[in-house]
């Protein structure tokens, strides 16, 4: 079942095309990567799928509601853990996630229930009373995590979930995104060849805002005759150099 | 409910600031004590209680400006608000979550300056509720004021522009600490045009009970207030829109 559709999307920014008519279908369930170097426009793609931007040309279905006519309905359905570490600092890890929770109109039981629910899923139990702004790089993008998928999101846009972060703290969160793999679509941007393939059902490389392959791992090696996948994505840039 | 749960994070954010606490609370209350103590050794008709006070809490609300705009920028580059772009607040849950928490910390703070001059031989009167009733346009242009400018600019020339610029424009130009009658021509006349001055003299004349008076002194406020209100959410759904 398809969950995001992209029609001939194109954002410009006066002289600077950062996304380039770009046509892309995500399933229910999957893990998307989109890959690319920095300026890829890999982080304006997701802007405009999370309706905050909008687009300059071209449209985008989100679960069938368009991000141009209908971003009040494709705002029920997503979570964000953008970039950037995005919490409240002088807020508790307790009150960040109640900050979302009220947002979303949930109830103080429902409310309970789900902060239990994702500090024992993003082992927080232990921080859920400290200041969020005190925390560890690795936590506070475990928090920014959590404020995502508090609010139960259909799709999670995960945009350099791991940037920045060690190698100990990377692999960890690794294995808490793989455990949201089939119950909630997740799409995930980064520019770390080993993170898109540790994790993702089907990749899209991008360059200079255009989309340039997709495929699993297996198809875009196949595709390009290369037996590893660093290999792959350097053929498939390349190629969309020439 | 979308919109309190916002407005709740921000006066958290506020309140558990120290900075905020120290400048906003503490510098107006050193000022009336140190004023004060001056007063007492070399008497002023300035710096008397009963003219200094009202004075003072106009002051303190230039601190109001600094905390909303330095929230408001904060927010912008730490991508909080980007975030929260993303989940179903509206443009309006924003502007009203920024603006509401500020409304009762800034009358708190009049309050406070009051009481604290109690103490100090201020007259105690229902005068006292008036000024502080009367204040609250200059609180709404204040706190309007610090959205307007927390949503143009970055957290470094908040701290510039509101810290320094504005907290020494309240000051010198609003006849605290001198007589404007002592700086004739223009920085006279341009203190006429801002409405830090018409702030004061209408703190003073409620608080001396001149209603007449201050009637003509909040009108001029209550046109910055509406205006600065109309371009601090023009410009925040503007800084909305380009993100």
């Amino acid at each position: 079942m398809q969950k995001i559709k992209t029609i001939d999307l194109v954002k410009r920014y006066k002289n600077l095309t950062a996304v380039d008519k770009l046509n892309l279908e995500i399933y229910h369930g999957e893990l998307f990567s989109l890959l690319g170097v920095n300026g890829a426009g890999k982080t304006t793609t997701i802007k405009m799928l999370t309706c905050i931007t909008k687009p300059s040309d071209g449209d985008a279905f989100v679960d069938g509601h368009s991000i141009v006519n209908e971003p009040e309905k494709v705002k029920q359905l997503i979570g964000v853990s953008p970039q950037e570490t995005a919490v409240a600092p002088n807020l508790s890890v307790r009150e960040n996630l109640e900050l979302i929770c009220g947002i979303h109109s949930f109830s103080k039981e429902r409310t309970k229930a789900q902060i239990k629910e994702l500090s024992k899923q993003f082992t927080l139990e232990s921080v859920l009373n400290r200041k969020a702004g005190k925390l560890s790089g690795g936590y506070k993008r475990r928090v920014s995590i959590a404020m995502a998928l508090i609010s139960e999101p259909e799709i999670l846009f995960l945009d350099e979930p791991t940037l920045g972060l060690d190698v100990i703290a990377r692999h960890e969160l690794w294995d808490e995104i793989r455990s949201l793999k089939g119950k909630t679509t997740i799409i995930l941007t980064t520019h770390y060849m080993e993170e898109a393939e540790a994790l993702s059902d089907r990749i899209g490389i991008m360059k200079d805002g255009k989309l340039l392959a997709t495929g699993t791992v297996e198809e875009l090696k196949e595709n390009t005759g290369t037996t590893d996948f660093e290999s792959a994505f350097l053929s498939v840039v390349k190629e969309g150099t020439k | 409910m979308r919109m309190l749960t916002f407005a709740k994070r921000n006066l958290k954010e506020i309140l558990r600031d120290p900075i905020n606490l120290i400048f906003g609370l503490g510098f107006p209350l050193i000022l009336l004590l140190l004023l004060s103590a001056i007063q007492a050794n070399i008497p002023v008709n300035l710096f008397e209680i009963d003219t200094l006070t009202p004075g003072i809490t106009v002051f303190g609300l230039s601190f109001i400006t600094l905390f909303s705009a330095t929230l408001v920028a904060k927010d912008r580059e730490s991508a909080l608000l980007q975030r929260l772009y993303t989940t179903p607040l509206t443009g309006f849950d924003f502007i009203l979550g920024y603006m509401l928490p500020l409304l009762p910390v800034a009358v708190g703070q009049t309050v406070v300056c009051y009481l604290f001059a109690i103490p100090l031989g201020l007259t105690v009167s229902i005068n006292i509720f008036y000024a502080i009733i009367g204040i609250v346009p200059m609180v709404i242009f204040n706190i309007a004021l610090g959205l307007l400018c927390g949503s143009i600019l970055g957290v470094k020339q908040v701290g510039s522009i509101c810290g320094a610029l504005l907290t020494n424009l309240s000051a010198w130009l609003s006849g605290v600490w001198f007589d404007l009658k002592l700086v004739e021509g223009f920085l006279e006349e341009l203190a006429g045009v801002l409405p830090f001055v018409h702030a004061v003299e209408t703190e003073k004349a409620l608080f001396s009970g001149n209603y007449e008076l201050a009637f003509g002194h909040i009108l001029p406020i209550l046109l910055y207030s509406v205006f600065i209100t109309v371009a601090s959410v023009f410009f925040f759904l503007r800084q909305m829109k380009k993100q």
